[in-house]
């Protein structure tokens, strides 16, 4: 199957390859209301796609389409140039799409390690049986993959917290630790709703640099949604900005930002 | 010096090390969760791998080789292949900010720069823009510098592996190199954190540092098997002699914490058995261990109490081989395993044979709860100039207030001012392209000025340092001022994390005291006072009383020195902000500085003379990545009771 266009390179010399995922008019419906009208357009590999939009406009809806979770009326998903058919969220995970979540979704009780470990679960080979009673395969198994998490507690520099229960922690370190949980999956697109949502400015910029860092080290394509202009801007190599369910503007952060119907979508609106 | 025969060098004790030790871990280092060891063999091939990649960039005789990050064996490593070269490692301090380090850098003239990761990378990249001698730039960490043009730059591990691939072309080269170095060629060269001024360059020689480790190490029996860990800044003149000198001399193990976030979990894995720390950090565990007692269950408190009680009383004691009776020691033998014993586990110090604290004053409470856990906390007193050691506490020998008799090879004398001289095989060289400083600190006999006022205890042969010789002067009515004095006492109170004492040349003494937030925020917690901010708490009007209270002590207490009752504290206020090493307002190693502060709030100095209700200010900051801002508050100014001074001759 081949991949149409032959990618670009960006600015600061990363070079992003072909489409690796497709959205070809899609339209979301609940009910009566549409959520999301004739949107088309693609993520391409290695590169960060922003979706941004005034509240209500359908970004996380379309996330969630990207993520297989809504299944659009209409339209169809091209995934490494396969048409996508409806799916269960196990089979997503292991096409190799990981996500973090707007509002964090973390076992609270548990430690980050463990945390971290679940990610790795789609990734496990062993048998109920055999991890029940820990023993061969399920032991060695468990060792690669502690290892695999470990690097990624040192990436993402949280070994302070490693042995630490989820629920006493800070907010900022808590969208850490899912980023890590995300990560661990090992996923070739990496779906981010809101990563910097109520964060200082500090830790917006650590997660800036946790996000390019990702991008750069792993290779993983990431695809995201976010409020802040200013980090979406500085962060992404495309962005398609979304209105009332409908797609205003796509392509470079520079174009998107002199864009008339993107400026008045955002300053027009009264949207802060 | 030919007792240490033909040990003349870091490279020839470590050659020694490989002979005697070869399968001893000699360096370990958390890593991904676990502690990664490499003994003295597998050490010892990195660091000549490195020399020889070293020498395949082109590294010169007498080049410096600056090395900036948190500890790590690789750049332990570093320094000594760099030494092998016959060039001199410069550790750097790694929090300093890119201004400070371009000043070092270019003192210093250094062609090679060895960094620990892309955050310290990015520094020396903005630093060149000012500093062109700078031809090569190493990273250990590998993170985040793909896209960084390396047309002079390398990856530490690529370097190594260069040096081990092209051994046949160097190997003749290095074994040179290694073989002209002696007792007399530079070993390492430091920067000193400066109070005042510029920092200076120490140059210290191989006889400076394996002459102070074999007497030092001799004097505290350290030993192959002893495990130190390694967490305070490799530029500092500790870190280079416990973690280099001392370690390669005895042979014991070196230990790097996983990040400086997690140092207390590796403390308390590592179990050191050497241990130094500044009081600050022991301030911070027995706080720790104090706040969480307050939360223990009203039985648990009991225990902990009633048998605390029984350490203070004898634990030093006991740890000093005295007479205690039988009953005693049994009571402490049953308190060790139900409260001491799980204390210092928790704690990090189950095995520790030996532990300094030196660098300021530390409160006696603090020293004595230590030693009545039956720890060997002691202390010493030193500086870079003299490769640490000035004076230190022998065993058996340990109280709070004194810094102990002079250690092995060292001679003292007290100048007529009451400044505190000394000569020793750890004398520093020179200052680096400095001979004025080096000719006005170091007189033609070698004796060296410490800038500390000190006087000998009668009867027991100890120092006892009173404040900087510089600090110490007069008030306007002629009683003697010496504000550390007075401020060490304040910083004793865990609610007091800094003090400042104004008073030089006036008619009474006013002080600045920043908080503790760690120990003033829990009190807020448990009184349900809400505050969002250090500068909210530190302006609350409780705070104030408490302080005034505590204030109000140190004052009774200093009128008990017929000789210093002149520095009682008449007036003080609370600052707004805490002070900090990026304002400039203390040195790295968290010494105030005096002028600087007295500049900079001049405004509060001004009012807390001219007998103000409040100030209102606004200050610089400057943040952590170097930006600057400005934070506005209204100070309040609070006066506080002083007492008559005692009078001993009245009788």
């Amino acid at each position: 199957m081949s991949n149409s266009g032959d990618g670009y390179m960006t600015a600061d010399g990363r070079k992003i390859g072909g489409v690796m995922m497709e959205m070809k008019n899609i339209t979301l419906r609940f009910g009566g209301v549409k959520a999301i009208t004739d949107i088309s357009f693609d993520i391409r590999e290695g590169e960060i796609r922003a979706i941004i939009g005034p509240n209500g406009a359908g970004k996380s809806s379309m996330l969630n389409v990207i993520s297989g979770f809504y299944v659009p009326q209409e339209g169809e998903v091209w995934f490494h140039g396969k048409k996508r058919a409806p799916m269960r969220p196990y089979q997503v995970a292991q096409q190799g799409i990981a996500r973090t979540f707007q509002n964090i979704a973390l076992f609270e009780g548990m430690t980050v390690l463990d945390n971290i470990m679940t990610g790795r679960l789609t990734l496990m080979k062993s048998g109920l049986a055999a991890q029940a009673m820990w023993w061969g395969r399920a032991q060695r198994e468990e060792t690669e993959h502690r290892e695999k998490v470990e690097k990624i507690i040192d990436f993402l520099e949280i070994q302070h917290i490693r042995k630490t229960p989820v629920g006493r922690l800070p907010y900022g370190l808590k969208k850490r630790v899912e980023l890590a949980r995300a990560l661990a999956a090992e996923p070739k697109l990496l779906l981010l709703d809101e990563p910097m949502a109520g964060m200082n400015v500090e830790e917006k910029e650590d997660m800036c640099r946790f996000i390019l860092d990702v991008n750069d080290e792993f290779g993983t394509t990431i695809a995201l949604i976010e409020h802040d202009m200013g980090v979406v801007m500085d962060l992404s190599d495309r962005v398609v900005v979304m209105d009332y369910g409908r797609k205003i503007g796509d392509g470079p952060p520079d174009e998107v930002r002199s864009n008339p119907e993107v400026i008045r979508a955002y300053l027009g609106v009264g949207h802060a | 010096m030919a007792a240490a025969g033909e040990l003349t060098s870091i490279p020839a004790l470590l050659a020694r090390n490989v002979r005697l030790y070869g399968a001893r871990p000699a360096w370990r280092e958390k890593e991904f969760g676990i502690w990664q060891s490499w003994t003295w063999e597998q050490g010892a091939a990195e660091i000549r791998a490195i020399a020889l990649g070293l020498l395949a960039l082109g590294l010169n005789r007498g080049d410096h080789v600056a090395v900036i990050g948190r500890n790590r064996p690789a750049l332990y490593w570093s320094m000594m292949a760099a030494q092998m070269c016959g060039a001199v490692p410069v550790p750097l301090y790694q929090d300093a900010v890119a201004e400070e380090m371009a000043y070092v850098l270019d003192h210093c003239g250094a062609r090679f720069v060895i960094c620990g990761d892309q955050e310290q990378v990015d520094k020396v990249i903005e630093v060149q823009a000012q500093v062109h001698h700078i031809d090569q730039v190493i990273y250990v960490d590998k993170r985040g510098m793909r896209k960084y043009d390396h047309s002079r730059m390398n990856a530490l591990e690529d370097v190594a592996a260069e040096g081990r691939a092209g051994h046949h072309r160097f190997d003749a080269e290095l074994d040179a190199r290694i073989a002209e170095l002696n007792a007399d060629s530079t070993c390492v060269m430091l920067y000193t954190s400066g109070t005042t001024g510029k920092p200076k360059g120490v140059i210290l020689s191989n006889r400076n540092i394996i002459e102070t480790s074999r007497n030092t190490a001799g004097f505290d029996g350290l030993r192959p098997g002893d495990d130190v860990l390694a967490y305070l800044p490799m530029a500092w003149v500790g870190d280079f002699i416990f973690s280099v000198g001392q370690a390669t001399w005895a042979g014991f193990c070196v230990n790097c914490p996983e990040s400086a976030t997690t140092m207390m979990t590796d403390l308390r894995e590592i179990g050191p058995t050497y241990f130094f720390a500044p009081p600050r950090v022991f301030e911070g565990q027995l706080t720790q261990v104090m706040i969480r007692m307050e939360d223990a269950g009203r039985f648990k408190k009991r225990i902990f109490d009633h048998y605390m009680q029984l350490a203070r009383r004898v634990g030093p004691a006991i740890l000093d081989g005295k007479a205690v009776s039988f009953a005693d020691r049994l009571a402490y033998w049953i308190g060790d395993k139900l409260v001491y014993g799980p204390l210092k586990n928790t704690l990090g110090f189950s095995r520790i044979r030996v532990g300094y604290t030196a660098g300021e004053a530390i409160g006696p409470e603090i020293f004595d709860f230590y030693r009545a856990l039956g720890i060997n906390l002691k202390q010493l007193y030193g500086q870079t100039e003299a490769s640490v050691f000035i004076t230190q506490q022998p065993d058996g020998e340990v109280r709070s207030d004194t810094v102990g008799v002079p250690s092995p090879g060292v001679e003292l004398r007290i100048a007529d001012n009451g400044e505190v001289f000394y000569r020793s095989p750890g004398t520093f060289v020179a200052y680096y392209k400095n001979p004025e400083s080096t000719a006005s600190t170091k007189d033609a006999e070698g004796w060296v000025a410490t800038g500390d006022a000190g006087f000998f205890e009668e009867g027991t042969g100890h120092l006892r340092i009173i404040d900087r010789a510089k600090d110490v002067g007069k008030m306007a009515d002629g009683h003697l001022f010496a504000p550390k004095y007075v401020e060490n006492k304040l910083k004793f109170y865990p609610n007091i994390l800094e003090a400042v004492v104004f008073g030089n040349g006036r008619d009474r003494c006013t002080a600045f005291i920043n908080i503790d937030l760690t120990a003033v925020g829990n009190w807020a917690e448990r009184n349900n006072i809400a505050y969002s901010s250090y500068q909210e708490l530190a302006g609350h009007p409780r705070v104030y009383e408490t302080i005034k209270a505590h204030v109000e002590e140190v004052n009774a207490s200093v009128a008990q020195d017929p000789m210093l009752s002149g520095c009682q504290i008449h007036r003080f206020c609370i600052l707004h902000k805490e002070l900090d090493a990026d304002d400039g307002e203390m040195t790295r190693t968290r010494k105030v500085r005096r002028n600087i502060i007295e500049q900079k709030y001049a405004d509060l100095i001004a009012g807390l003379y001219d007998g103000a209700e409040s100030i209102a200010t606004e200050t610089e900051v400057t943040y952590e990545d170097g930006r600057k801002g400005a934070i506005r508050a209204t100070v309040r100014m609070m006066d506080a009771a002083v007492q008559a001074p005692a009078q001993r001759r009245a009788a």
